[in-house]
């Protein structure tokens, strides 16, 4: 298992290897987003935990097409398929991998492009809280639809609508937490639902990935 | 301990295209398959290897004991030759890979990426992946495509030393690999392609 992920974050960070993908696509949308809704700090500092949220989605969902689709065209998922790993296994290990190149970075990026947005000084420490929290479960959940998307050629569009109405719970809690801490609410309600979400799919979703993986092998 | 396989059925995107199919591969031999392209080799090879279920029959003996080679290498480009059998003999729990460098000749392009070797190459190097796992059942789908003849003798001399191990060898291939091997040819088990049996929910099963 470790020499899964030690060659997974190997290939990331190696050219062509998609690490900071996700990365210049958050940044990328956080700092249009000024310019586009115009000099209005406060309308901008209101929409500013909702924008973090969606830009860090969208940049998860961005790099889901890679996560299994280069695996399966050089045939490596169908001898991982026969190894003795088991197959959830190495799929939970294909999403800390993804979490860590795509979600992590996301993370740590997120508190610079607050102050671009102009987030309330209150905000800082739920915006992080909760996409620590919540984008382990974009993680999960985006492997789960790249196994069921991995045998379709070009397969990113239906991957996206697919997996986009399963991001949806982790998108509500999550920017609700961020939300109310940013106007100086107390947003740990949501912020355990989102914690309870990204548990359960972390436990569940790998077997539900393993076992449409094994249909799409076949 | 030794591969059996006794009248397997297997389809093929929901048509039947092998039944009953009975062989069984020893320790210590080697099995060739043959028979023309889509008579179902490359099928039946993965139903053994357990990628796909089979229609019917029984496969005995292939419980975490196969190492499959299809015809992708499972390689990944930008990875170098050495990194690329380590992990694959990690994943297998093994850790001497200097054997198979060895035996393919691989040792001077130790260093080079694997996405700058020719297809040759690269196809020394998958070959070379069966011998870090470790597995006693070697199953392989036409193993020389785009290998010279040096290198055909080199997989005849992997094989053969795989087998005086007490390892076992199931190769589907068109050429002669001058092994000392029985051969099976699978075009007397072509199934009729009406025998269509529960193709239309398989893909939801």
């Amino acid at each position: 298992m470790i020499a899964l992920l030690r060659r997974d974050l190997m290939l990331a960070f190696r050219a062509g290897g998609g690490f900071g993908l996700g990365l210049a696509f958050f940044l990328i949308v956080t700092v249009l987003v000024p310019f586009s809704v115009g000099p209005q700090s406060d309308l901008l500092s209101t929409i500013a935990p909702g924008v973090l949220w969606l830009g860090a989605l969208l940049a998860c969902l961005l790099s889901l097409d890679r996560l299994l689709a280069l695996d399966f065209e050089d045939g490596t998922l169908d001898l991982l398929a026969t190894a003795p790993l088991p197959l959830e296994a190495a799929l939970s290990i294909k999403a800390l991998s993804h979490w860590l190149t795509t979600g992590l970075p996301l993370v740590i990026a997120a508190p610079v492009l607050g102050l671009m947005l102009n987030l309330a000084p209150a905000g800082f420490t739920w915006v992080i809280a909760s996409l620590a929290l919540g984008t382990p479960a974009l993680s999960v959940i985006g492997t789960f639809g790249a196994a069921l998307t991995v045998g379709i050629k070009r397969g990113g569009l239906l991957m996206s609508l697919l997996v986009l109405p399963l991001y949806v719970p982790t998108l509500i809690f999550g920017a609700e937490a961020a939300r109310r801490g940013a106007i100086g609410l107390d947003g740990s309600t949501p912020l355990i639902l989102l914690a309870g979400i990204s548990l359960g799919t972390i436990a569940l979703m790998p077997f539900a990935s393993a076992a449409v993986l094994r249909m799409t092998l076949r | 301990m030794a591969l059996c396989v006794q009248d397997v059925a297997v389809a093929r995107g929901g048509v039947p295209v092998l039944s009953g199919v009975s062989f069984t591969v020893a320790p210590r031999t080697a099995l060739i398959l043959r028979g023309p392209n889509g008579a179902g080799k490359t099928t039946l090879l993965r139903t053994i290897a357990g990628l796909q279920p089979p229609l019917s029959g029984r496969i005995d003996g292939a419980e975490e004991t196969i190492a499959y080679a299809g015809h992708a290498d499972g390689l990944k480009a930008m990875l170098s030759v050495t990194e690329n059998l380590t992990f694959w003999a990690q994943v297998f729990g093994q850790t001497d890979i200097d054997a198979a460098l060895a035996a393919y000749q691989l040792a001077p392009l130790a260093d080079r990426l694997a996405g700058t070797l020719s297809a040759g190459q690269k196809r020394r190097l998958g070959l070379a992946r069966l011998m870090v796992t470790g597995r006693p059942i070697w199953v392989l789908d036409e193993p020389t495509v785009s290998l010279d003849a040096e290198a055909v003798a080199m997989f005849a001399g992997a094989v053969t030393a795989h087998m005086a191990t007490g390892g076992m060898a199931l190769i589907a291939t068109h050429i002669d690999l001058g092994l000392n091997a029985e051969t099976f040819d699978i075009t007397p088990y072509r199934a009729h392609p009406d025998q269509r049996s529960g193709a239309s929910d398989e893909a939801f099963l």
